[in-house]
């Protein structure tokens, strides 16, 4: 089954106090699809001012909206999981034109987890409670969860629903107003999801202003007029954004990438099984979203003694990799997000070339024919070498995976760990004691065992050592968006007796 | 010419002079990580707060291009030639709304640049 391309509109505006307005010195930015490399439409170039207003519409609503009772917000966040879910195929394709990435993903993964995290948090507030002890006979103390005030966050291209979808809810939950600026190359799913529940929540509540970086990303992460900034990206803005709140003393969230390793042991081929084609599967998951997620299992480990029989599998099934058009639901890897994504990745398959690192598939731009012969398209590719490699060290976001081999536990720990980062992991065993101890000794924040690449709303998700800190998902990522009012209460008639 | 372990094209010192007529002193930094990671990024002087745990690679264009150090163990074994290429980063380095983007190529450190450099 094949969809087309959407239609757009000439041009789109920022997201402030509950209407579309155009930004205040009336400039644009072109925003095109790496499906095709054509135009999809004009975005605003926001500054500082546009930011500003929507800063100041959302400390206008933050007090009325904070007061809300959970019932209320979560009815809320339940009406826009029906929206979404109402439209899905319509924000599907607008995913992948967008990002480029293939439709079967965007309708089985993007946006059905999407609805679900809205969903969760919806739930999370009605069942949750704060606290009260009895500290002694006369003494209570009780503690109160208040929100923080208005937050803003700033979200990637790989995923933009889902990583909206990461971020909006939860602050909204908590009973924050949010100015959200999603990733220039991707504007188009936030812009649409406003559209479509542009009447649901209090006008300042919500707030979307798109643009570039420094001219629009910098402001928001400076302002004195926010109460926390949550991040997602890479660590150089990681820190910057980290300065400019250190300035007004105020929390952040980040999630900073990876380099995440995918170890499978010599029992995953004991048997040719059902198991043993799951594990193949999460070997090639590298390609999934054409690698462009923070957790792609890029490093690959292989037990020496299985190595050659996994790798001919592991090849054979990324062989078999359908690169299409990426509308079609037969397409498995679409396009990169970006022309300068697509060369970053090429540059990397080349000092990997250089540095000795062997291709065993792959390695090399992929060209489609016809209308998308001007797309962003990179073949999967699998580059077999050391961890030393500069392949092995950065995160390519690309679908590449670099593989090496190890001998024993020792060694798939310390190769493992032999990285700046530390946001996922993959282990992949039928061994009961390597199912336990091998994820306690992998320091990442997340270790996928005997599967990959899911995530669900009700699991922690965030990283260790450079890949950030903070999590996102489940109950405990409310508390990132809120303070705790401790009221310390006596029942005592009687003074101190000090004074 | 004095050896350096960072290089640019002349199509990318057309940019950084550009963006030093608008902003001034700028530096370069290398980022690491997800998304925009591995790129470099341009900013002004004074912007990022640099100490003892950013290498200083060399000077390209009158701009010093600096690497944190951790990242640096990792990548000592290259030289980097910074280019420019079409396309839309989401950091804030400050070629973006130019719709360009810093790139680096790589190669390996000759065997007499590896001992001048890593001794």
């Amino acid at each position: 089954m094949s969809y087309t391309k959407p239609k757009f509109k000439e041009k789109y505006g920022n997201f402030i106090n509950g209407k579309f307005v155009a930004p205040v010195d009336g400039k644009y930015f072109d925003n095109t699809s790496p499906v095709d490399n054509t135009l999809i439409a004009q975005y605003p170039r926001s500054q500082k001012a546009d930011v500003d207003l929507a800063i100041e519409a959302a400390n206008a609503a933050k007090e009325s909206w904070g007061n809300t009772s959970a019932t209320e917000r979560a009815q809320l966040l339940n009406k826009v999981a029906d929206i979404i879910e109402a439209n899905l195929e319509e924000f599907a394709v607008v995913e992948t034109c967008d990002n480029g990435k293939p439709i079967r993903e965007t309708l089985n993964a993007d946006i059905p987890l999407s609805i679900d995290h809205w969903r969760y948090f919806a739930g999370v507030i009605r069942a949750e409670e704060g606290s009260a002890t009895e500290l002694d006979a006369n003494t209570l103390s009780m503690n109160i969860k208040e929100p923080l005030g208005v937050v803003g966050q700033i979200i990637p291209w790989n995923f933009p629903l889902l990583m909206l979808s990461w971020k909006l809810p939860p602050a909204l939950a908590a009973g924050n107003c949010v100015v959200l600026k999603p990733a220039e190359q991707t504007p188009s799913s936030a812009t649409l999801l406003m559209e479509k529940i542009a009447d649901v929540f209090p006008p300042g509540v919500v707030n979307v202003v798109h643009g570039f970086g420094p001219e629009a990303g910098k402001p928001l992460a400076s302002s004195p007029g926010v109460n926390k900034v949550a991040f997602t990206g890479e660590t150089t803005t990681g820190q910057l954004i980290m300065q400019y709140a250190s300035k007004n003393l105020n929390p952040v969230t980040m999630e900073l990438g990876g380099k995440s390793p995918n170890i499978f042991f010599n029992s995953v081929m004991d048997e040719d099984d059902a198991f043993l084609d799951k594990a193949i599967e999460g070997a090639v998951l590298f390609a999934f979203n054409q690698g462009e997620v923070c957790t792609c299992p890029s490093r690959l480990l292989v037990q020496e003694d299985i190595y050659d029989a996994f790798v001919e599998r592991i090849i054979e099934r990324t062989k078999a990799i359908v690169q299409t058009n990426p509308y079609d639901t037969s397409c498995m890897v679409g396009a990169q997000a970006s022309n300068d994504q697509y060369e970053k990745i090429l540059s990397y398959i080349a000092i990997g070339k250089e540095e000795g690192a062997k291709v065993l598939t792959g390695g090399a731009a992929c060209t489609l024919d016809g209308e998308f012969a001007n797309g962003f398209y990179i073949q999967p590719t699998i580059l077999e070498g050391h961890n030393k490699m500069r392949v092995f060290q950065e995160e390519i976001f690309g679908p590449v995976v670099c593989l090496t081999k190890f001998k024993d536990e020792a060694e798939a720990l310390e190769i493992a760990n032999d990285t700046l980062y530390g946001l996922g992991a993959g282990v992949w065993t039928r061994d009961a004691h390597q199912l336990y101890q091998i994820p306690r000794a992998i320091k990442a924040g997340r270790v996928w065992v005997n599967c990959y690449h899911a995530y669900p709303a009700h699991a922690p998700f965030g990283g260790y050592k450079k890949s950030g800190f903070g999590r996102e998902n489940h109950l405990m990522m409310m508390n990132y968006y809120r303070q705790t009012k401790n009221m310390l209460i006596s029942y005592d008639k009687n003074k101190l007796g000090f004074f | 010419m004095k050896p350096s372990r960072v290089a640019i094209t002349e199509k990318a010192i057309k940019i950084v002079q550009k963006l030093q007529e608008q902003y001034g002193d700028l530096i370069f930094h290398q980022s690491g990580g997800c998304c925009d990671g591995s790129s470099p990024m341009i900013f002004e002087k004074g912007d990022m707060y640099l100490d003892d745990s950013d290498v200083l690679l060399g000077n390209i264009a009158g701009v010093n291009y600096y690497m944190n150090q951790d990242q640096y163990e990792y990548w000592k074994h290259t030289h980097l030639t910074i280019d420019i290429t079409e396309g839309r980063g989401s950091s804030f380095s400050l070629e973006i709304p130019l719709g360009l983007r810093f790139i680096i190529h790589s190669r390996l450190l000759t065997d007499e640049e590896m001992t001048l450099f890593n001794k």
